[in-house]
This record gives structure tokens, C-alpha cells and sequence, in this order.
């Protein structure tokens, strides 16, 4: 078996790690914002946001997948005003697998950040506001730095669901080769052609250790991050 | 008895001055009371709003009516719509389970309150209050590595480098042991004699409020039921059912007079007469006061001649009432009032009632280290 990988392999591994970065980086601020307004604030409609919030992760990922496509296409009315505005198209494009990895990964992501600021304790901030800082600066250099392991699992958990998302993105974006065709897809590709035994297993292994990698890379972060801030 | 005038001419310069309403849940507080600069103790049993009232202090939680002042800047004023979040009252908290921020060492833990206050506005260094609390050795550490005095230390460091106009002290030592506690009470002595903060210290203690205090609030079901100077507040017999049965007894404000190395005893003078104690090793002249437990005094009506007693004094019974089993207790001016805890038995037997004469005996033994504080009132009013 050659240990070199085709230029099909090497095409569809580097677009999984974009789309997956993406759809991590792009997600965090956001991931961060709900997940504080959701541990620390009560608002009306707090619950709704909360289930939207979840709602990729009860209903089936083609579902999702579909509502992208109806609210991101050419024509829907986000889709439309993105290009209007910005001439930016994310249906079918590697943008949009993007944007789906992102939306299924965004409720785990938010999960593990929630409970780690719901884990700070409060009399810390409080203390903090008596030294004279405000609530932003609060935020800033006490509630964020302690709450950095959540916000690492939370990296890890959606990008690790960005590079095994499947449903959502075929349906929106498409199994487009170099564009939105990221290695859970190719695999899907090769597995409908016949004797393609040997090609398939070769995506498998790829997969497996990506995404071990990257487990094992986020643990080295995260046992350093947990010896600075006194853990 | 008491110098009334000089006791006048303190409670003119009000540094803090607190009238304030809250609700938390169902429960009510309402206090009202003025203080001195100095160290003001906020005294009750737990759950009576002690903490709660600092925080209103602090600004951690909001009053719904009333007025906070410290000096001339108002921090609260409900009829002014003047509401100071915490970070623009400059009052100092350190809390009682010190609250050290986790993933700031201890050098950037003192600096983080310190930073955020002007140069030009800052009352004390950093090298001072390093060395004023000895934290000389533990700038590089983290709060996770500390002992539970340390970390106290660190957190009244934090404190004060923040330059407060008061300092909150919701029982810092509460959670420490005797020894722990012996350590950092000097710290707290200097802050109030050295530093000049104004502070507030809350404490179920009584041994740390007489230690500690010059004024004493007592607190009792969100409401404030009496404030003064702590000997004042503790010759009150009708409190006793607050700052506890076991524990009543008359607070003396007194001097050193001198040592007696041979007999391991020190004189002590306050003013109507002498009191004999255990060593307590001070210099001639300090400032301090006594508690004389209730319980440690008996009476008798002529001058006992051969007695083992060193300590006895001759007054004038004030008033009796009634204590908790065989027990009344019986306040008694010696030029200062003491109180005496006897059985209601001898009570009629020497028919001991207000107007009567008798002798007060007090054991030196009676008066530990525990029961003495240092500085405090004696020392502003000379």
C-alpha cells in the first residue's frame, strides 16, 4: 500500500481542516456571547434562544441542512442580501460547508462554554468590581481567563463535529470535489463506486488520526492552560 | 465614668455615616448608625444581615432607600439618585474566604486593584504594604500554593493597595485557627493605627471585637439595636441576650502602668483605679482595653482583707437583672462600670440591690491574652 497520499486525499483533508478551522473561529465569539447571556442573564425569551440554540442537535442534521439552503441559498433571503451586500455566495461553496459545520457545531461548543462560566465564581467578579474594575473589564481578566478550558473543549468538541459533518453540509453545499468535498464526503463518494475497498479505508485512517490529532494536541493545551491558571 | 466630652467630640468627625433599607427576599434590614474613623465592629449571630449590610456598602447589593456617605462623598443617596457601582466607591472589601484570584500570582493579585487607581491618588506603596504585611516571600506564588493566613494577608494587601476611603472585613478570620488567627490580628492593628483606614469588621466574635474595635454595632434580626464605644456598648446589661449570656461582661479602656518581671504581672490603670493582670509585656503608657468577663467577678459586701484576690474594687451597685438559670447579673460602678455575675441566692443573702456598696473581685487569672486589645479608643481621646 502506498503511504503517500493521492492528490484527491491530500484535496479533501485539507478543505476538512478549513472548513472545520472556520466553522470553529468563526463560531467561538458567538459561542462565547450565548453561552455568558445564557449562564448570567435573564431576558425574556431566554428559553427559546436556549432551544435554538440546541436545536441542531435534536433534529436531523438534513434538516438543517435544508433550512440553510432555503434561508443561505441565491435566492433565500439571507443568501440574497449576502450577495447584495458583501457578493459573497456560501451555497455551495467550501463557505457554506463552513456555515453548516458551524450552526451544528455551535450547540456543544456553547454547552461546554456555559458550564464553564457557570463554574466561575461569582464572588470573584464581585471582588473584582470592589478593586475598581468594571463589568467589562471584569469580563476581560477574570471571567475569560478562567473560563479558557471550556472555551478549549468547546474548540475541540466543534471542531472534532465540524470534521465529521456530513448530513447538514451534503444537503446545503453539495459533495462538490475541491469545494465542499471534505473527507466524511469523499468517503461517501468512494464507497458508492465498487472495489474501491482499498481507497475507502485509506479515508478512514486519514480520518482516524486527524481527528486524534487533534484530541491529543488539545489536551497538551489544556493541561498547560489548567497549570497557569492555578487548577 | 466615661469622658463624655471627648466621647462628643469623636462622634463630630463622622467618617461614616449609613441610614440604609434593604430587601433580600423576605428579609428586612434596616440600619442606621455613624462611625468615627478608626475600626468599627459590626457585631451579631450569624444571619442577621451583617454581611448583607457590608455588601450594601460595597454596592454589591442596592438598598431601596436611605443614604451611605464616608467622609464627604456620598456613595448611595436614594433621594438624590446617586447610586456608585462598586468599582467607583473605592471601599475596600476583603471578604472571608479571601477570594484570591486564581490565575494571577500574588504580585499581580496585589496590583490588580492598585492599577486601576491614578498614581497621584494611591495612599500607600506597594513596597509598603508588601512589607507591612510580610509578603515579601510570596510575590511569585500562586493563591492555590498559600497557607489560609497568607492568603488573608494577600487579600487585605489587595485591599488597601486599592487606596479605599473604607475597608470592608466580613470575618477574616473566621476561617482560620487560633494560631492563624494570632497572626494576622497584628496586621489588622497596624492597618487601623498605622494606615489610618477606616474600617469596617464584621465578627461573631467577641473576644476579636474587643480586640479590635473603637465603635461596635449590634446587629439583631436586620436591625441595628445598639452602637457606641465598645466599653460603653458592653456595661449594657440589656444586651447581654445579644452579644451572648456566657460571654457578658465590662469592657475597661486602660493603660500600662509597668511590669512587675519578679511576680510575672502587669499594672494596668484605668483611671478610677489599678487592675493587677497576667504579663502582658507592653511598654509603659500603651493603650488598651480589658474585658472582664461577668462570670470572673464576685462580690462581697465588706473589703475581704485576707484574700487570695488581687484585683478589688470598691462601687456602687447600679441596677440588677435577672440572668439565665441560679444567675443575676449586677452592674457595678468602680468609676467605671463592671459587671458581676453572681447566684441569686447570695444576691439576697447579702440583699444586694441598686444604691448598695460592695467589693468587686476580679482574679488576674481571669484576664487572658484574649481578653486584651491594643490601642484603639484610649488612644484617640489622649
Amino acid at each position: 500500500m502506498n503511504l503517500s497520499l493521492t492528490p484527491i486525499e491530500v484535496e479533501a483533508l485539507a478543505l476538512s481542516i478549513k472548513v472545520a478551522f472556520a466553522a470553529v473561529v468563526v463560531s467561538l465569539p458567538f459561542g462565547v456571547g450565548v453561552a455568558w447571556l445564557l449562564a448570567r442573564r435573564e431576558f425574556p425569551g431566554k428559553i427559546l434562544l436556549d432551544g435554538l440554540v440546541h436545536l441542531p442537535l435534536i433534529v436531523p442534521p438534513v434538516v438543517v441542512g435544508y433550512l440553510l439552503l432555503v434561508l443561505l441559498g441565491r435566492k433565500g433571503p439571507l443568501g440574497a442580501w449576502l450577495f447584495d451586500v458583501f457578493g459573497v455566495t456560501v451555497a455551495f461553496t467550501w463557505k457554506g460547508a463552513a456555515v453548516a459545520s458551524g450552526v451544528m457545531a455551535f450547540p456543544l461548543i456553547v454547552r461546554a462554554i456555559r458550564l464553564s462560566i457557570e463554574s466561575v465564581d461569582r464572588g470573584l467578579e464581585a471582588a473584582a468590581r470592589t478593586l475598581g474594575a468594571g463589568p467589562v473589564l471584569v469580563f476581560a481578566t477574570i471571567t475569560l481567563p478562567l473560563i479558557v478550558p471550556g472555551i478549549l473543549t468547546g474548540t475541540i468538541l466543534g471542531f472534532a463535529r465540524s470534521l465529521g459533518e456530513f448530513g447538514a453540509t451534503i444537503t446545503f453545499v453539495s459533495n462538490i470535489p475541491g469545494e465542499t468535498q471534505t473527507l466524511p464526503l469523499a468517503l461517501y463518494s468512494v464507497v458508492q463506486t465498487p472495489d474501491s475497498d482499498a481507497a475507502a479505508m485509506r479515508l478512514v485512517v486519514i480520518s482516524v488520526v486527524l481527528a486524534l490529532a487533534a484530541l491529543l494536541a488539545s489536551e497538551m493545551v489544556a493541561r498547560r492552560v489548567r497549570r497557569r491558571i492555578g487548577r | 465614668m466615661i469622658d463624655h466630652a471627648v466621647l462628643e467630640a469623636a462622634a463630630d468627625e463622622v467618617v461614616l455615616d449609613v441610614d440604609v433599607r434593604a430587601r433580600f427576599g423576605d428579609f428586612d434590614l434596616q440600619a442606621r448608625f455613624t462611625a468615627p474613623g478608626g475600626l468599627t465592629a459590626l457585631f451579631g449571630r450569624s444571619g442577621v444581615g451583617k454581611t448583607s449590610l457590608i455588601n450594601l456598602l460595597a454596592g454589591l447589593a442596592r438598598p431601596i432607600a436611605g443614604h451611605i456617605r464616608v467622609g464627604d462623598v456620598a456613595l448611595f443617596d436614594a433621594a438624590a439618585s446617586i447610586d456608585l457601582p462598586p468599582e467607583k466607591r473605592r471601599v475596600g472589601y476583603v471578604f472571608q474566604d479571601g477570594r484570591l484570584f486564581p490565575h494571577l500570582n500574588v504580585s499581580r493579585n496585589l496590583t490588580y486593584g492598585m492599577n486601576r487607581v491614578p498614581p497621584a491618588e494611591r495612599h500607600h506603596g506597594f513596597a509598603q504594604a508588601v512589607e507591612l504585611l510580610e509578603l515579601g516571600g510570596l510575590l511569585e506564588r500562586r493563591p492555590a500554593g498559600l497557607s489560609g493566613g497568607e492568603k488573608q494577608r494577600v487579600a487585605i494587601g489587595r485591599a488597601l493597595l486599592a487606596s479605599p476611603r473604607l475597608l470592608l472585613m466580613d470575618e477574616p478570620l473566621s476561617a482560620l485557627d487560633a494560631a492563624r488567627k494570632n497572626e494576622i490580628m497584628p496586621f489588622i492593628e497596624r492597618l487601623r493605627d498605622e494606615m489610618r483606614v477606616p474600617i469596617v469588621y464584621v465578627s461573631h466574635a467577641l473576644d476579636d471585637v474587643v480586640r479590635l474595635a473603637d465603635i461596635m454595632v449590634i446587629l439583631s434580626d436586620g436591625r441595628v439595636v445598639a452602637s457606641g464605644e465598645v466599653e460603653d456598648v458592653m456595661s449594657r446589661l440589656d444586651l447581654r441576650p445579644l452579644t451572648g449570656r456566657y460571654e457578658a461582661g465590662a469592657v475597661l479602656a486602660a493603660v500600662v502602668i509597668g511590669d512587675d518581671r519578679e511576680s510575672e504581672l502587669t499594672e494596668l490603670s484605668f483611671g478610677a483605679g489599678n487592675l493587677w493582670v497576667p504579663s502582658l509585656d507592653l511598654p509603659r503608657g500603651a493603650p488598651l482595653r480589658v474585658r472582664i468577663r461577668a462570670r470572673d467577678v464576685s462580690l462581697s459586701l465588706s473589703k475581704p482583707e485576707d484574700s487570695s484576690v488581687l484585683n478589688i474594687f470598691r462601687g456602687t451597685v447600679i441596677s440588677v437583672e435577672d440572668s439565665d438559670g441560679p444567675y443575676a447579673d449586677v452592674l457595678i460602678n468602680i468609676g467605671a462600670p463592671l459587671i458581676a455575675r453572681i447566684t441569686r441566692k447570695s444576691l439576697n443573702r447579702l440583699a444586694i440591690g441598686p444604691g448598695k456598696t460592695v467589693y468587686a473581685s476580679v482574679k488576674a487569672s481571669a484576664i487572658d491574652r484574649r481578653s486584651v486589645g491594643l490601642g484603639g479608643t484610649r488612644r484617640r481621646r489622649h
